[in-house]
């Protein structure tokens, strides 16, 4: 049994320690949110918090997240950088399919937690692990920048 | 069971429905009579299978709180159609979009129309049905309204979800008025009264948010990889490594003894063509995905390789090019190509090469099945519930009507999506375990390794030019496996679907034309992938054009206009086209006003002309495809070290009028992004009949660094509704990578005739 806190709720888990986080979340506590799109830590799709650092949940062990804080796209939002994220994705329009953009928000509230004025060329290089197969970068961009822009931190 | 609760994208399932009339009162979807059914005729919706409805009771429903429920029966794969399919219902209804839901169709034609989300079709074949399904059930309230106050009909208006009564101004709301409209009868086509499209409050506006949006930001949004269910079943499959190869013997036993692991079923191969079928092998069904791919690794199977296995990308390569140059099957010809050639001051000719590609929807395939008393459903994103439905049910020996296909937003199409092997995988293994909830998912190796790839192909072209460089004489060959060899395994000819992609239907003054398609075999799964050959004929045109032009030492722009000539209409039949998009050659024919327009339109808003450092460049082309205009103007800066970026892309698109011109630039941004991807980075290729891809490491697509800074949108104002749509979705896509090639020669001198770029242009 290995316990994980989730969004702030404590989770018992009957499973392999080397189960993968993503796994765990989607088919074992139903956290869909989370999406798998490589298994390689190659396309960010998995992205989630791990302490507050973005980690690809499809290569880390449960083991390895034991006693850790554990934040999804569903527990974002509780977070003023995450809301104002999740605010300003839905206001630039950024989705198409919209199947990669729970990571790619995950990635972009860990940048604007670290770095909360961004430059492009930051936004480039913490979002460069994150595919987005319909090629929604560039409203990536304005989004992240609006919603520094509204946490305060104008460039 | 836990009934599938959590999938937000509720279908209507006749059933469903039916319970929600009971319950709730929903009463405009009270029946369904066979009016609201189109003529069998030859031309757009009209030519596709089950053609379209515009019925009101079909697609709107009315709850007594006013919530009025509009169904898309088209999928959602990013192209927004979940937003502007009803957008048009409720812009013609006078519904409040702040009351309006959504519900996504299942698969069922008779009652909806055609459903395969492909072609770019699904606005330019749907705008006239869904305005003509919000009318009618704005008359059935108006009408409703005036029985209640006993007044006629003429004076009383719809207006923002209610109704009101001109002489005395007083008002009912929808939601009162939905119980006396669900009775009314669905007015004749022809009494409708389309509002003035200079009314529309929604269409063509661009200022509604997303309808999925905030569900997608905050990872409520249900994709068919989310499906669950009590007891369900998760599967992964262990498939022949060679397209056509199957299991020769396998061993069970380590793969069982992984905890997790319940069954491991052989999912048999099916004999060629490979249609819409599941390549066979082996299932691994598990408690969770993850034991579920330890199983499959611990699995012993021994591989009939079979006929495909010596299938080798560098050799097919070659053996394209050979038939290349050589002549093959004239698919149109005017004038004498050989004799002005013969005559003309000087010669050219090149070749381009654009390998197989991978859809590689960020989504891999997933689908899930279960089968209750006989009842088979399946959930998953498919571009063709239809067709799902009716394969499923061929597969497992049942009717359609015993099959429920519940569409899930797509993550990710792009072509794939419309071939459902994937949900037959789940219908079949769902079958084996009694009719258990079993989901299949792919792996991205899975989905790479087993894709329908887009076609590899040669183009091989020729031009006699004049003394002044301008060309009189023009041969193009044209040599790719085409997509109907996953339907017959013979086929060796580029279809007229394919031909009338950019390679027969090019509208250049040239008196002398000769377009050949010699024959290429197949030796993998050859399917649709965005914008489909329009990629490998475009690229080959506007490339050579441009060849043309710096041989004759003249601007690219100027001589791609002259090519091109005066504005004029040409009809399609004349280039060769029998096929031309499935329009109508009248009221669709090639324009080349507009095609120059967007050319001339995109120069001017990229500065075309303008001086640049050395190493920068400006590329342009411009392409017709799915009945659209589209030019892009590429920048791009190639350092001393060879490294390529591309700050700035701008795009002029001509579709005519649009419902959400926000979704056209959002589809001509991702269409820039793809069409890069293509061609700097991606490519499958094949070595001992296998894919040697596996993954995003291998199979590289763009990421955020490589993105341009800036891509700009030009929409051509299209505000009279009357004039035909084009498509959106895919036209995008090819003109990017000829501008693209075009910009590096502009900054480099270095010709690209190979995609992808990779490390071409390194020093």
């Amino acid at each position: 049994m290995i316990r994980l806190e989730i969004n702030g709720k404590g989770q018992n888990v009957d499973l392999p320690g080397e189960t993968p986080l993503l796994w765990t979340l989607r088919d074992e506590l139903g956290l869909t949110g989370t999406k798998f799109g490589c298994g390689m830590a190659l396309c960010g799709a998995c992205t989630v918090h791990l302490d507050g650092q973005a980690v690809r949940s499809c290569i880390t062990p449960i083991s390895a997240a034991a006693n850790k804080k554990v934040v999804t796209i569903e527990g974002l939002g509780t977070d003023a950088v995450g809301k104002a994220l999740q605010a300003a994705w839905v206001d630039v329009g950024v989705p198409q399919c919209g199947y990669c953009q729970a990571g790619q928000i995950m990635s972009a509230a860990a940048l604007l937690r670290r770095t909360p004025k961004p430059t492009d060329a930051q936004i480039d290089e913490a979002m460069g692990g994150n595919i987005c197969r319909c090629g929604t970068y560039t409203r990536i961009r304005t989004a992240v920048k609006q919603a520094a822009a509204k946490q305060g931190g104008t460039q | 069971m836990k009934a599938p609760g959590d999938l937000i994208l509720t279908n209507v399932s006749r059933r469903r429905f039916l319970q929600g009339v009971s319950l709730t009162g929903l009463v405009l979807a009270v029946g369904y009579p066979s009016l609201g059914r189109a003529e069998d005729k030859k031309y757009g919706a009209d030519g596709m299978p089950n053609g379209w409805v515009d019925n009101p009771l079909a697609f709107v429903s009315i709850a007594p709180d006013g919530t009025v429920t509009i169904v898309c029966h088209r999928s959602e794969m990013g192209q927004g159609i979940r937003t502007g399919m009803p957008m048009i219902v409720a812009d013609e209804m006078e519904a409040d979009w702040k009351r309006v839901k959504i519900e996504q169709a299942p698969g069922d034609e008779k009652k909806f129309g055609n459903q395969d989300t492909d072609g770019s079709r699904s606005t330019r074949h749907f705008f006239e049905p869904m305005r003509r399904c919000g009318a009618a059930a704005r008359m059935m309230l108006e009408a409703a309204a005036a029985d209640r106050w006993k007044v006629p009909v003429s004076e009383v208006e719809a207006k923002n979800h209610e109704v009101i009564h001109k002489p005395s101004g007083r008002k009912l709301g929808y939601g009162a008025l939905a119980q006396a409209a669900a009775s009314q009868p669905v007015p004749a086509r022809d009494t409708l009264r389309l509002k003035d499209p200079k009314q529309f409050r929604y269409i063509g506006k661009g200022q509604l948010k997303l309808v999925d949006g905030r569900d997608i930001a905050t990872g409520k949004a249900k994709y068919g990889i989310d499906t669950r269910f009590d007891g369900m079943l998760y599967a992964v499959v262990a498939r022949p490594p060679v397209y056509g190869g199957k299991v020769a013997s396998f061993d069970p036993a380590e793969a069982l003894k992984v905890p997790g692991v319940e069954r491991v079923i052989q999912i048999e191969a099916s004999p060629a063509p490979p249609m819409f079928n599941p390549v066979g092998g082996v299932a691994v069904l598990a408690r969770n995905t993850y034991a579920a791919i330890q199983g499959r690794r611990a699995l012993k199977i021994t591989w009939d390789d079979g006929p495909n296995a010596s299938y080798d990308s560098k050799t097919y390569k070659t053996s394209l090019e050979e038939s290349a140059r050589k002549p093959g099957k004239v698919v149109r010809n005017e004038g004498d190509f050989d004799a002005a050639v013969a005559k003309a001051a000087k010669r050219h000719q090149a070749e381009y090469y654009v390998p197989h590609l991978a859809h590689a929807t960020m989504e891999p395939m997933s689908a899930t099945a279960r089968i209750v008393n006989g009842k088979v459903e399946v959930w998953g994103g498919f571009q063709s519930p239809q067709g799902t439905r009716d394969n499923v049910a061929k597969r497992l020996g049942v009717s359609p009507d015993d099959v429920t296909v519940h569409v899930t937003l797509l993550g990710g199409g792009f072509g794939r999506r419309s071939k459902p092997d994937f949900a037959l995988e789940a219908a079949s293994l769902s079958k084996a375990v009694d009719g258990k909830p079993v989901k299949v998912t792919w792996t991205r190796e899975d989905d790479l390794h087993n894709s329908y790839y887009h076609t590899v192909s040669v183009e091989h072209l020729e031009a006699g030019v004049d003394a002044q460089g301008k060309p009189v004489a023009w041969l193009h060959r044209s040599v790719a496996p085409t997509i109907i060899s996953t339907f017959n395994a013979e086929a060796k000819n580029e279809a007229p679907f394919e031909l009338g992609m950019g390679v027969i239907n090019v509208p250049f003054a040239i008196p002398n034309i000769r377009i050949e398609n010699p024959e290429a075999a197949a030796h993998t799964r050859i399917g649709w992938f965005r914008s489909v050959s329009n990629i490998p004929h475009g690229f080959a045109v506007q490339s050579f054009i441009a060849e043309l032009a710096a041989a004759a030492g003249r601007d690219p722009k100027d001589y791609l206009l002259e090519v091109i000539g005066p504005p004029r209409q040409v009809s399609p039949e004349m280039l060769g086209d029998t096929w031309n998009h499935g329009e109508s050659p009248e009221r669709y024919p090639v324009d080349t006003g507009r095609l120059r327009g967007v050319i001339e339109k995109v120069a001017r808003e990229s500065g075309w002309g303008r001086k640049l450092p050395k190493g920068q460049g400006l590329g342009i082309a411009g392409h017709y495809s799915f009945v659209s205009y589209i030019a892009a103007a590429v920048e791009v800066a190639v350092d001393d070290k060879g490294t390529l970026t591309v700050p700035r892309v701008d795009m002029a698109v001509d579709c005519g009028p649009t419902v959400n011109p926000d979704r056209v630039r959002s589809q001509m941004e991702g269409a820039c992004i793809m069409g890069l991807s293509l061609a700097t980075l991606s490519e499958i290729s094949f070595k001992s009949g296998r894919v040697e891809q596996d993954n995003f490491n291998a199979y590289e697509v763009l990421r955020m660094p490589a993105a341009p800074r800036l891509i700009r949108v030009h929409i051509i104002p299209g505000n009279d509704y009357s004039k035909p749509m084009g498509g959106v979705g895919e036209p995008g896509v090819p003109p990017i990578a000829p501008a693209l090639c075009n910009a590096i020669f502009a900054a480099t001198g270095k010709r690209i005739r190979t995609l992808p770029i990779r490390d071409q242009l390194k020093a």
